[in-house]
């Protein structure tokens, strides 16, 4: 087990996010967190990388309450977990190779050729070894979003999170982070965290799903077992279904009431 | 409840004093380990001192002219023009190069500041950096603070060599004032007391001005009208804060 979040609860200016949240990542296995836009996705990654703490309930990875850490513990802790932004967020004063070249050259005194050596190989393995010497706002976003992937490696974690991998990608792109993951997870042993809407996508990568509802964990399980489940709400979510549990509508007066009213 | 809204101002007052107090602390713990990477500091002196000093240099020689044309016709009705080396330095030195390099610096270099962290801020790169165990406090502000702080000292020397220039221009080259005297005056009536009186304006208007536009910047609301409004009240802070720190100042050294 590497991240455990048990009964947790938080609210931003009293508006409730997470209320009872339960939730397991399993070491070395693709654990997709899916749910519609707005529900919290991306709080709960800040949740499990110790940038906001619960108000209540527990949050633990590698088998550590997060709420009892140091800021230094978070730091030494954080130095396990690599992350993979949606829109890349690389320093756009440095090019590609000092991106990928920034944790180590922060983190460690390695020499330069070891350097070199390390960063090439990161940047070899998502297929941009050419675009080392390119600036950030040279990149398309897919290009952009694995020299993200290969800085977020090139540290070697132990985990790998990954904030909707898929959003803004032409089909090629999308299915080239795709493979990537999958392949980082099988080949360097990482266990992958996942959080996206794109339920076909993750479906064909992942090995456990979670699908995120009000707060609250709605349905888990492998993919085809949310699929054939029997709340409606999982299935129109499942489905891409405009009308169901989640109205289409936002909540407002009655239609005919407030046409009539405007005509006044 | 009619004093409620007035209440309500003071209350944000003292808070964003608070905040910005808590940051300064927060901000000196990580200059002297952000000095590891003297390149990022040469860097940012560079950015916030050398690329501002164009806009420094022409100021200075413009309001030097002004100093030295108003000075010469009001020195001339007491029939003391020779006074005029004296009078444009002492307003240099003490006032006008500190306060006018600070405004200066807070509308070129303080938003050029706000608006890069604040879109780092808004485009994760400052997430990002935490996530990676790397403390942007550190990274990032620090070193543009420090920059910032080191830069207008020497800003404001340059600013009051090149305005003493641009007075003796006027007023010996155009008006007719004797050079000799001109110099010879200044170098007899300015002390080290009044060119100490510039230099701790300027170190404290750095401090105020820095730590303000980083301030802002890191802590603007991440999107894009987030970003304009921490520029904007970059420039409207530094300003106000400059020209009220010189007055404090001001009196300070009369007392002391």
């Amino acid at each position: 087990m590497v991240v455990d979040v048990r009964d947790a609860y938080y609210a931003v200016g009293g508006r409730p996010i997470f209320s009872g949240l339960d939730l397991t990542v399993r070491r070395g296995r693709i654990t997709a967190i899916m749910g519609p836009s707005g529900t919290g996705k991306t709080t709960l990654l800040r949740l499990i990388t110790a940038q906001i703490s619960a108000d209540r309930g527990q949050v633990m990875a590698f088998g550590r309450d997060l709420a009892t850490l140091t800021s230094d513990d978070v730091y030494a802790l954080r130095r396990r977990i690599g992350m993979l932004f949606q829109n890349g967020a690389l320093l756009t004063d440095l090019d590609v190779f000092e991106n990928v070249a920034f944790p180590v050259r922060e983190h460690t005194n390695l020499p330069e050729p070891l350097i070199r050596l390390l960063v090439l190989t990161k940047l070899q393995a998502v297929g941009l070894r050419g675009a080392a010497d390119l600036m950030p706002a040279e990149l398309s976003g897919g290009m952009a979003r694995r020299v993200a992937l290969a800085r977020a490696i090139v540290m070697d974690p132990e985990v790998l999170i990954y904030d909707e991998p898929f959003v803004g990608l032409d089909p090629i792109s999308l299915g080239v982070i795709q493979r990537l993951i999958k392949h980082m997870n099988a080949a360097l042993g990482i266990t992958s965290i996942v959080v996206s809407h794109d339920v076909q996508e993750l479906a064909a990568i992942a090995n456990d799903s979670y699908l995120l509802s009000a707060g609250r964990i709605a349905a888990s399980g492998t993919p085809a077992e949310l699929r054939a489940s029997d709340s409606a709400a999982v299935r129109q979510f499942m489905t891409g279904a405009a009308e169901g549990p989640v109205a289409f509508h936002y909540p407002a007066p009655d239609y005919a009431t407030e046409l009539l009213a405007a005509d006044e | 409840m009619s004093n409620g809204g007035a209440n309500s101002v003071v209350f944000e007052g003292v808070r964003r004093l608070g905040a910005v107090t808590i940051f300064l602390g927060q901000l000196l713990a990580q200059c002297l380990p952000s000095l590891a990477r003297p390149r990022l500091l040469v860097h940012q002196i560079y950015n916030a001192g050398a690329r501002s000093l164009i806009i420094i240099m022409l100021s200075g020689l413009f309001v030097g002219m002004v100093l030295g044309l108003q000075g010469f016709e009001l020195l001339q009705r007491f029939g003391s023009e020779e006074a005029l080396g004296t009078a444009a330095a002492l307003g240099l030195l003490k006032e006008l190069g500190p306060v006018v390099t600070a405004l200066l610096f807070a509308g070129r270099a303080g938003t050029a500041l706000t608006s890069e962290i604040g879109l780092m801020r808004a485009t994760d790169q400052l997430t990002a950096m935490e996530i990676m165990a790397v403390n942007p406090l550190r990274y990032v502000a620090a070193p543009r603070f420090l920059g910032g702080v080191i830069a207008m000292p020497l800003l404001a020397g340059i600013f009051s060599v090149i305005g003493l220039y641009g007075a003796q221009l006027i007023g010996v080259v155009l008006m007719g004032v004797d050079r000799g005297v001109f110099w010879s005056q200044m170098q007899g009536a300015v002390g080290l007391r009044d060119v100490m009186e510039g230099l701790v304006k300027s170190l404290v208007f750095g401090v105020a001005c820095s730590l303000i536009a980083v301030h802002e910047g890191y802590h603007a609301e991440p999107t894009a009208a987030g970003v304009g409004l921490a520029t904007t009240r970059t420039v409207v802070a530094s300003s106000v804060v400059v020209l009220l720190l010189d007055y404090v100042l001001t009196a300070a050294f009369l007392q002391g």
